[in-house]
């Protein structure tokens, strides 16, 4: 952990001074947040004390829903003895190194890793402000430091009967040097982390007032949208604007180097003007393979010399071969599938009368997208100033090494005058069909039991296009499945790497997503091969994993596991750790009107370490299980015959609606580890639990996903 | 000349009559509570009251709106938008908040309505909504509770 010594330094580097600290609540109703604004003092680089007695904390992390305003602000409101209701947040600036993930060393959000690599970061913040005050209210009342108490925003000297708010002292508290490390409370004397706190974004969030990079608006402002290929690796051959320039409000149409803009005054002219455009594609360096086609190669290489190891012991062919052993294999498909935040992406670019640029985006990885914007507009990047916003969720599609993304805007900006502020946004149909999207996995399983009835080996391939862009093994395919919890003697997991045109991104628990799956349903199948008992059979494997096992325990207890259900209703079981958070989630199933499982009930236990705000856990779990739930039952993108995409809204990429939420029942373990994220791990293990459910219900063991029951193809 | 009532406003738009609803709210009125998600009327997160009725502003030209009354989530109000707002605040129901504008604006409709709604009156209401985050427990949860509110 990087900690500055002084004021000076804590406050150099930060790129600019922002003048505006701000409440959520409190964004200007243009959107455009204007400078000045409230005297505050910063205490340093994560917390700002105004006059009035607020105490802004700037989230290096950005808000989309998973909760870091409300979680950073209380690590800060703990050691700052701060009372809730005097709390705000706002988004730090971009900086790689003041406001770095120090779990990736760079600014970013993403990997469940907001609270986990900020726990003591802002502590000490909130800590460090503290001692400031503590030490300006002893200057100010001729007192020893030593004698000042600061309870629920509130300092005071009991023998001199002095007291104050934050406010009056802020000032000189921003004049005095911070502690090189300040002490941080024990964690038996919290009185904020571990409560229920309400969010602080909760208000703006019920009143239209939250401000969304879509609502970002200047003056003489243009909108434009951008026609994308309906085939990946497709490029521009030729367009005819003539009938796009026709539309009223259609200003100017350009060639980008992702497709044809069109730029108008609102959006109904873009997107009529687009949709007159006559573009002609250049298919030549095109994926041109359906995924029927895509899965079938994939499985072809399966034993090929290509293969990577990714986790072996014992020895998996020898277990194979003893004498009455039985062996249990399957093939399962997973699709791609499209995040499909609710706000499709978008970024806002404002050149300013001194030349500088303001780039307001939805950002997971703010300096990147600050450098990519820099770079692409030839701006000065010292001029370049990234404000992120609230974005309407992301699932992971905001967060891209070498921000594709912002190049598209920035590109767009960089075709015009840059006299007119312009808007860029994707349609919904852009983001389903736009790539970056959880990649296509074949995953090849081979088991062997012995005459005891032990599994003796485990022998799992997995296929599919590497996250990282890696040509070796990309850890993000194989996680889940490398580190199988289960003590099977034997194992072998291996990994393909395939390249295709179709960018890959990580989905709300990346290569848990499908791993998680894998493991889940197989080792369900073998337990139920050999007569265990679901719960009881992973406990007997679980033995050096206390913390899968007390989930386990945990989530069994409040589905009274083994008690009677109701006719027509099946139980499934899944744990999964990921993200260093452990998740386990009983599941009550039957077969739908439709003839589709449908999920009644969930029961799920999580342990994330620490909790700083059980509400926010059990929301993210809710969340992620409907997320999850979503995808298993509906979602796939597909390449049609020739490579075309084949789904384009939400008609056709289906998403979870309110009908089909099971009601979900979370219990958050109590714990003294470290905090670990809770964003992606509710995810992993809702489809398996479905999945064992679904098969034990119906006998047919799912093979593919989304899950099709047979007879419905 | 189209000629209709935002939020109680007497308002004209004499642009491109097929302009749907929601981009005069946003663009011309600079009004930005209420989402764009879809364009295609299947996620709700546009929904706005029409004369009293849910609309999805999204696919609603502005040439049909002419002399109706539109209410936006900036100028809900009354028992029902109160209690739902209320409730919806009590249990943090949003995560993103994105989809909530019109979450909001289908509840406070569902109670205009159905004072008491049941679970199935509930997922008949409230299943054009989509919510990427589903929070759709919470919602349920906050109907409930808004309409306990209001009964109180």
């Amino acid at each position: 952990m990087t900690m500055h010594t002084t004021r000076r330094a804590f406050l150099a580097g930060t790129g600019l001074v922002i003048g505006f600290a701000i409440a959520p609540r409190g964004f200007a109703a243009e959107g455009v947040p204007a400078g000045g604004g409230d005297a505050l003092e910063a205490m340093n680089a994560f917390v700002k004390i105004g006059t009035d007695d607020t105490v802004t904390i700037l989230s290096k992390h950005i808000e989309f829903g998973q909760g870091p305003f409300t979680g950073l602000a209380t690590l800060i409101a703990e050691e700052l003895d701060a009372d809730w209701s005097q709390m705000r947040a706002v988004h730090s600036p971009a900086d790689d190194k003041v406001y770095a993930n120090l779990a990736f060393g760079l600014q970013g959000t993403g990997g469940s890793s907001s609270i986990a690599n900020s726990w003591e970061q802002y502590r000490q913040a909130g800590a460090t402000a503290r001692a400031m005050l503590v030490a300006a209210a002893a200057e100010e009342w001729g007192v020893p430091a030593a004698e000042i108490s600061v309870s629920k925003g509130r300092i005071s000297h009991a023998g001199s009967g002095k007291e104050s708010g934050f406010g009056a002292l802020a000032d000189k508290a921003a004049q005095q040097t911070p502690p090189a490390e300040a002490k941080l409370k024990d964690p038996k004397d919290f009185v904020l982390i571990g409560k229920d706190l309400p969010k602080l974004d909760t208000p703006e969030k019920t009143n239209g007032k939250a401000v969304y990079t879509l609502d970002v608006t200047a003056d003489n402002m243009l909108v434009a949208v951008v026609a994308h290929p309906d085939h990946f690796g497709a490029t521009v051959k030729s367009f005819d604007d003539a009938e796009a320039r026709k539309v009223q409000g259609v200003v100017d149409v350009k060639q980008v180097p992702q497709g044809v803009a069109v730029y108008a005054d609102n959006t109904y002219a873009a997107l009529k003007g687009r949709a007159a455009l006559n573009v002609e594609w250049d298919l030549s360096g095109a994926e041109k393979r359906s995924s029927s086609e895509l899965a079938a190669d994939f499985s072809s290489q399966i034993g090929g010399s290509d293969a990577l190891e990714a986790s072996k012991r014992g020895d998996v062919d020898q277990a194979f071969s003893e004498d009455g052993t039985v062996s249990l294999e399957a093939e399962m498909v997973f699709p791609f599938l499209a995040h499909a935040p609710m706000e499709p992406l978008d970024a806002v670019f404002i050149k300013r009368d001194d030349g500088s640029l303001d780039v307001y985006s939805g950002a997971q990885f703010p300096a990147m997208d600050q450098a990519t914007a820099a770079e692409i507009t030839g701006v000065d990047p010292a001029k370049v100033r990234l404000n992120t916003q609230l974005a309407g969720g992301s699932f992971g599609r905001r967060a891209q090494f070498g921000s594709p993304y912002m190049q598209e805007a920035a590109a767009v900006f960089a075709a015009t005058d840059g006299s007119r502020p312009v808007k860029h946004m994707w349609t919904r149909e852009d983001d389903i069909r736009g790539g970056f999207y959880r990649p296509m996995y074949v995953h090849r399983m081979k088991a062997s039991i012995d005459p005891d009835g032990r599994i003796t080996a485990w022998d799992q391939t997995i296929v599919g296009q590497s996250i990282m862009g890696k040509a070796d093994l990309d850890e993000t395919s194989v996680e889940g499945a490398a580190n199988l919890p289960y003590a099977i003697p034997n194992l072998r997991v291996m990994s393909h790497n395939v390249a295709l045109p179709i960018p890959p991104l990580w989905w709300r628990s990346v290569g848990h997503t499908h791993t998680g799956f894998a493991v889940e349903t197989f080792v369900d199948e073998l337990l139920q091969k050999v007569g265990k008992d679901p719960v009881e059979g992973r406990l007997a494997l679980l033995g050096d994993e206390p913390r899968h096992m007390g989930t386990l325990r945990k989530v069994a207890e409040m589905a009274d596991w083994g008690s009677a259900v109701p006719e027509g209703r099946e139980r499934g079981v899944a744990v999964v750790k990921s993200f260093n958070t452990y998740v386990a989630q009983i599941v009550e199933v039957s077969r739908g009107e439709s003839g589709m499982p449908k999920v009644h009930k969930v029961w799920c236990a999580v342990d994330c370490g620490v909790a700083i705000n059980p509400n926010v856990i059990r929301a993210q779990m809710e969340g992620g299980i409907g997320y999850g739930l979503g995808a298993v039952l509906f979602d796939e993108v597909t390449l049609g015959k020739g490579g075309g995409i084949e789904q384009s809204n939400f008609h056709d990429y289906r998403s979870l609606r309110i009908n089909e939420m099971p009601h979900v029942e979370v219990a958050v373990i109590a714990s003294s580890e470290k905090p670990t994220g809770v964003g992606e791990p509710g995810t992993p293990p809702i489809g398996p639990a479905v999945a064992n459910a679904w098969r034990r219900l119906t006998g047919s063991p799912v093979r593919r996903l989304p899950i099709v029951p047979a007879g419905m193809a | 000349m189209i000629n209709f009532t935002l939020n109680g406003e007497e308002k004209s738009f004499d642009g491109d009559p097929d302009t749907p609803l929601l981009w005069v709210i946003r663009d011309f009125e600079k009004l930005t509570g209420t989402k764009y998600g879809c364009g295609i009327a299947q996620c709700g997160a546009c929904t706005v009251h029409l004369d009293g009725s849910t609309r999805r502003s999204c696919v609603t030209p502005i040439s049909s709106v002419d002399g109706s009354e539109v209410t936006t989530i900036e100028g809900l109000a009354g028992a029902e938008a109160e209690a739902v707002q209320k409730a919806w605040v009590a249990i943090d129901v949003p995560q993103c908040g994105y989809c909530q504008s019109g979450q909001i604006m289908s509840a406070v409709a569902l109670l205009q309505y159905t004072p008491k709604p049941t679970d199935e009156d509930i997922d008949g209401a409230m299943a054009g909504n989509i919510c990427r985050c589903a929070t759709y427990q919470r919602i349920r949860q906050a109907i409930h509770d808004a309409s306990d509110m209001m009964e109180g």
